[in-house]
């Protein structure tokens, strides 16, 4: 596995990486974790000329709590989120990222700028309706929000020579959530994935709820046809059930070796039911 | 029962301990050396230019652009090598006439699988040649694909035009008048059984590295077989074979994908010679995983006839078997080696096995752990439940009605093939006294009423190994074109340490632990004073590798029959120094020494002393304390077993979780139960990933679509359930030690008993038969097929049980296997 020659430079600073970027043109890459992008190089599916290297840019490591939100550095790697239980669903999905090898070397802001749509954390992302801060040539920042950040698959919002630094999640202590992510093996990407996030009424309804589904079409989305039927409604195994019968409305799930689009609707299903089930703390 | 280790070690028991592995320590520790750790002056490297078409006519070959580039000092196509081919076919089955394509280390004329290499880059740096590779322009021609095994056998579409058909071959083995049995029988089961490609998916790639050097080559190799290699490369380069050294230094698994002789170790050996340069090649995965060959790949079409007490009248099987583009070192006895053991475990009074070996354009199958007994095994285990099923009976009920009974003498199945030993009520009873069935049944339906489905499978099997006698199996028997006997040579060192030499090449079996038992037993000093020395052919005698469960009863023999000479010596020279009769001296308590008298010993220091400064040696003795033993076995060995399954299917997604898996197996007296459970473990772990994750799978056009661990879904330690092992020792007959070989035995069971375990958790959804891999959404689909229970009255058209359910073809899993 012998990826085509590159350069390489790891720059100390956002202000050189950013130069550093602007220099390499268009076929400058930004390098994080590196197991998404080194694994496409070596296959020669890739063939940047630039890896800028992020792991020496300071204040990018990390997850503060901070007026009832997550602030989460773009170079905070997987393991560190595994490890950090006050983070609820992030901490789950994070945990369920391939194996541990690619949880210490992964990082969260290299798997949103990806977008891939069979990962964990860009569902999760967009499930909780974070933003990201996006840093362009010359120093400004943009603010991205979750619905606006994945394009079409593996394009996200992040333009060239620009670099995500930062992945804001609101705090959702008050909500219930469930996580259902089916694979083949342990290691594999999701086939699907659901992140189920519930919000009881003081009477035990269903205040709020949000859904967010991998692998079911070229970009991470939400299920809106089974927040809208549960939103406002009694939470118990049949309504649930019920609206879980149409997580897979609206969307187009890519086919592959191990699944037809038509098992990966039906896996939506069972999925969203039982993240569902999870979220709301109801048995089926 | 170590009967035999008792009688021979006189209280010198590492025979029977559960010693830890001798290789550990620099394996684990990451200080052992493969071929990639060799680097030799002025080493230049390859890299192939490999077809990306399945099948196609070689137009032009511009190289001029990738010569041009800085570094690369050769590009060679196959015109340009003037030797190296065409490779040959090292065993065929008997009596049968083979229809072989020529094949060539850098192909000639056509490309007849995706990855047929038509061009070799050589330069300085392994980067730079991968870069100039991609400038070689290849014209190619596309030609028609035949893909289908079962298309393929009609000929529209011939892959090789020399041959002017696409089958390679037929080849049958019977006894007894099957289709009487058939008459005869109250039921007759049939069924289409799929057993699809798999890799052996070794985590070392292959590696050569190559040097010619003064009318010498050495070639260091990833291989299971150096001997082979050695003899093949003399050949092909027309190089004297004492002048070809081959070494396999630290092999990194093997699982029979490197028991070949692949074209790229001809090539490195080949331009080594021609550009007197040491000559260096490293696979990378997607190498591998495209042409590395493949095994199983066999469609069978099975009958078997019972009567309503369960008592089996005949078996019957016609296998269709996949050999991909051309055949290879085994590639066309692979299904034969199953036609071997298709009697099972059982008084079968009829068997007959049908083999039509079938070319197509996919890499070539071969011998993959097992090599043709796990698909024969999964015919017979699997039918035996469904026939069970048709039948109302309990499926140990009805293998322990046609069980061979316990034999400790030969016992000769009707299809003329003789076991050794076997005790198979034995196995099955210790298996029960792990797994209480009736509880389970309790809890099964138990667990149903929660919407759990958990189901158990069992497999009774046994299988040949020991390759091999050559009497039976030489060029009058089997059809193997040279011997397999196994050499082993002991040297007691001047200090009284021991270096054994032989001719066996471990890729991670444990040879050193395990030889260095026997030794120590027999020769009164510490396993971790034997040194076990292998995998070269230019120390030690001579020697046929490893391969076919064959170490230990074939090379472990040969090496305990040397120690014994030595040991006849050292007591003779003891019984000089002492003054005491030769008769009278014992190997106890780590010295050699009078019966009886435990102050009259000599230590092997000592006596290695004596033996390397003769100056008080018996009258006429040489001096020198070292021999040699060959031996060539009287039969084959088989090994033999009983497993159960346990596994929970999930109905709403398919998906299949193993609760339990009991081995009971029986490889004769354990010389290190631990490296037993170390082959079982390995061998259970590989076949449950043939039962529910691994394929390789090719598209329509030839295209390889698991050519990395992502698509191929080799499992990992997080989907295997944690192995319960037991044995019984029966003493194979065949050899002193009394062992069989058991680093096959695990990948041969455990396809039945997976699959089995599976339709039983089913069936009261419906699903009365489903093939492998039992992937979650074949499983899903099987459940919300319309075709409900299959019956098999009697009469029935096969496609009328078969159908659907029996698969859709290995090459569209996507389609699932049971709608």
């Amino acid at each position: 596995m012998i990826p085509p020659e590159f350069e390489y430079t790891a720059p100390e600073s956002l202000e050189d990486a950013l130069r550093a970027l602007a220099d390499g043109g268009e076929d400058a890459k930004v390098l994080a974790g590196g197991h998404s992008l080194l694994p496409l190089m070596k296959l020669r599916l890739a063939a940047p000329t630039l890896l800028v290297d992020l792991r020496k840019v300071p204040g990018l490591r990390g997850a503060q709590r901070e007026n009832g939100q997550w602030r989460i550095g773009a170079m905070t790697r997987h393991v560190d989120l595994q490890d950090n239980a006050d983070l609820g669903v992030v901490q789950k999905a994070a945990s369920l990222i391939a194996d541990q090898q690619v949880r210490n070397r992964g990082t969260i802001g290299g798997s949103i700028a990806h977008g891939d749509p069979a990962s964990d954390l860009p569902t999760v992302f967009r499930a909780l309706d974070g933003t990201v801060t996006i840093m362009a040539q010359g120093g400004g920042t943009r603010e991205v929000a979750a619905a606006d950040m994945f394009q079409d698959y593996l394009t996200t919002a992040v333009g060239p020579g620009e670099i995500l630094t930062e992945i804001r999640l609101p705090a959702v202590d008050d909500w219930g959530w469930g996580y259902e992510k089916f694979n083949r093996r342990a290691e594999d990407w999701a086939m699907v994935g659901v992140v189920a996030l519930v919000k009881k009424g003081a009477d035990g309804s269903c205040e709020d709820v949000r859904i967010g589904l991998t692998h079911m079409a070229s970009t991470p989305i939400r299920a809106t046809a089974v927040e809208n039927a549960l939103r406002g409604q009694g939470l118990d195994g049949q309504s649930i059930a019920s609206a879980a019968e149409q997580a897979a409305e609206g969307t187009d799930p890519p086919g592959d070796l191990n699944a037809t689009p038509d098992y990966k609707r039906h896996l939506a299903r069972v999925l969203t039911r039982r993240a569902l089930e999870q979220a709301a703390g109801v048995s089926s | 029962m170590s009967a035999t280790a008792d009688t021979t070690t006189g209280g010198n028991s590492h025979v029977g301990r559960s010693l830890r592995r001798k290789e550990d320590p620099r394996l684990i520790t990451g200080r052992s050396r493969y071929v990639d750790d060799i680097s030799l002056p002025g080493t230049l490297y390859v890299a192939f230019v490999r077809s990306p078409e399945a099948h196609a006519r070689i137009g032009s070959i511009d190289t001029s652009a990738a010569k041009a580039r800085p570094g690369i000092v050769a590009v060679y196509t196959g015109e340009d090598m003037d030797a190296g081919g065409p490779m040959p076919v090292a065993w065929a089955p008997p009596g049968v006439t083979l229809n072989t394509p020529e094949h060539y280390p850098l192909a000639k004329g056509t490309v007849n699988h995706v990855g047929d290499p038509v061009a070799a880059v050589i330069g300085i740096d392994r980067y730079a040649v991968v870069d100039a590779a991609e400038d070689v322009l290849v014209d190619l021609e596309p030609l028609p694909v035949v893909m289908d095994m079962e298309e393929a056998l009609k000929d529209e579409v011939v892959i090789h035009e020399s041959l002017g058909t696409n089958k390679s071959h037929e080849w049958s083995l019977g006894g007894g008048d099957v289709e009487a049995g058939l008459r005869e029988a109250d039921v007759v089961v049939e069924r289409r059984i799929v057993n699809h490609r798999v890799s052996g998916a070794a985590i070392e790639p292959r590696a050569v590295l190559a040097e010619y050097r003064a009318g010498n080559l050495t070639i260091w190799s990833s291989t299971q077989v150096p001997h082979f290699l050695r003899n093949i490369v003399a050949a092909l380069l027309g190089i004297s074979a004492d002048r070809v050294r081959a070494i396999a230094p630290e092999v990194g698994g093997g699982f029979g994908s490197k028991l070949q002789i692949y074209g790229e170790e001809i090539f490195c050996a080949w331009a080594a010679s021609k550009l007197n340069h040491p000559v260096k090649w490293v696979a990378t995965r997607s190498d591998d995983m495209a042409t590395m060959h493949h095994g199983r790949d066999q469609i069978a079409y099975v009958r078997m006839g019972a009567k309503r007490d369960g008592t089996i009248t005949a078996f019957h099987t016609k296998i269709i078997a996949d050999l991909g583009a051309y055949h290879m070192l085994l590639t066309p006895s692979i299904p034969s080696f199953g036609g071997f053991v298709m009697s099972g475990v059982y008084t079968f009074p009829a068997v007959q096995t049908d083999v039509i070996g079938v070319l197509t354009n996919k890499f070539p199958t071969d011998a993959i752990r097992g090599a043709g007994r796990p698909e024969a095994t999964h015919m017979i285990e699997v039918t035996m439940d469904q026939m069970a099923a048709e039948l109302g009976m309990d499926p140990l009920e009805l293998r322990r009605k046609n069980f061979i009974p316990p034999h400790n003498e030969p016992h000769e199945t009707v299809i003329g093939v003789v076991y050794d030993s076997g005790n198979h009520e034995g196995t099955l009873d210790k298996l029960m006294e792990h797994v209480d069935v009736a509880g389970f049944r309790q809890e099964q339906e138990r667990l149903r009423s929660e919407g759990v489905h958990r189901g158990i499978g069992f497999c009774t099997y046994t299988e040949v190994c020991g390759v091999a006698p050559t009497r039976v199996f030489g060029p009058p028997g089997f059809g193997v074109q040279g011997g397999g006997w196994e050499s082993g040579m002991v040297r007691v060192n001047t200090n009284g340490s021991v270096t054994v030499y032989t001719g066996t090449s471990p890729h991670g079996q444990g040879h050193e632990t395990g030889f260095a038992q026997i030794v120590a037993d027999r020769l009164g000093v510490d396993p971790q004073q034997v040194e076990v020395i292998h995998g070269d052919t230019a120390t030690g005698p001579e020697g046929l590798d490893t391969y076919g469960s064959r170490t230990l009863a074939v090379g472990g023999e040969a090496v305990a029959r040397a120690a014994e000479k030595v040991a006849r010596k050292a007591k003779s020279i003891v019984a000089h120094q002492l003054e005491a009769a030769a008769e009278d001296i014992e190997v106890r308590g780590g010295k050699f020494q009078v019966k009886g008298s435990p102050d009259k010993a000599m230590s092997m220091a000592e006596i290695a002393g004596e033996a390397y400064v003769p100056l008080n040696l018996p009258e006429g003795m040489e001096p020198g304390l070292e021999e040699i033993a060959f031996y060539d076995p009287e039969n084959f060995v088989f090994p033999f077993g009983a497993h159960a399954c346990v596994v929970d299917v999930d109905p709403d997604t398919g998906k299949v979780k193993i609760v339990r898996y009991v081995a009971v197996d029986d490889c004769g007296p354990a010389i290190n139960p631990l490296l037993i459970d170390g082959q079982v473990h390995g061998g259970v772990a590989q076949s449950i990933g043939q039962a529910l994750y691994e394929q390789v799978v090719y598209d329509d056009q030839g295209q390889l679509v698991t050519g990395t661990f992502v698509d191929y879904a080799l499992p990992t330690a997080a989907e295997m359930p944690s192995f319960e092992t037991d044995r019984t020792e029966t003493p194979s007959p065949t050899n002193t030690l009394g062992v069989k070989g058991v680093g096959e035995a695990g990948t041969i069971a455990a396809t039945a008993a997976v699959t089995n375990a599976v339709i039983d958790a089913l069936r009261p959804l419906g699903v009365g038969y489903i093939d492998m891999p039992l992937t979650p959404m074949r499983v899903w689909q099987a459940i919300h097929s319309d075709a409900g229970p299959r019956s098999t009255e009697q009469g029935r058209a096969l496609d009328e049980h078969g159908g659907g359910a029996a698969g859709s073809g290995p090459t569209s899993p996507t389609e699932g296997g049971a709608q």
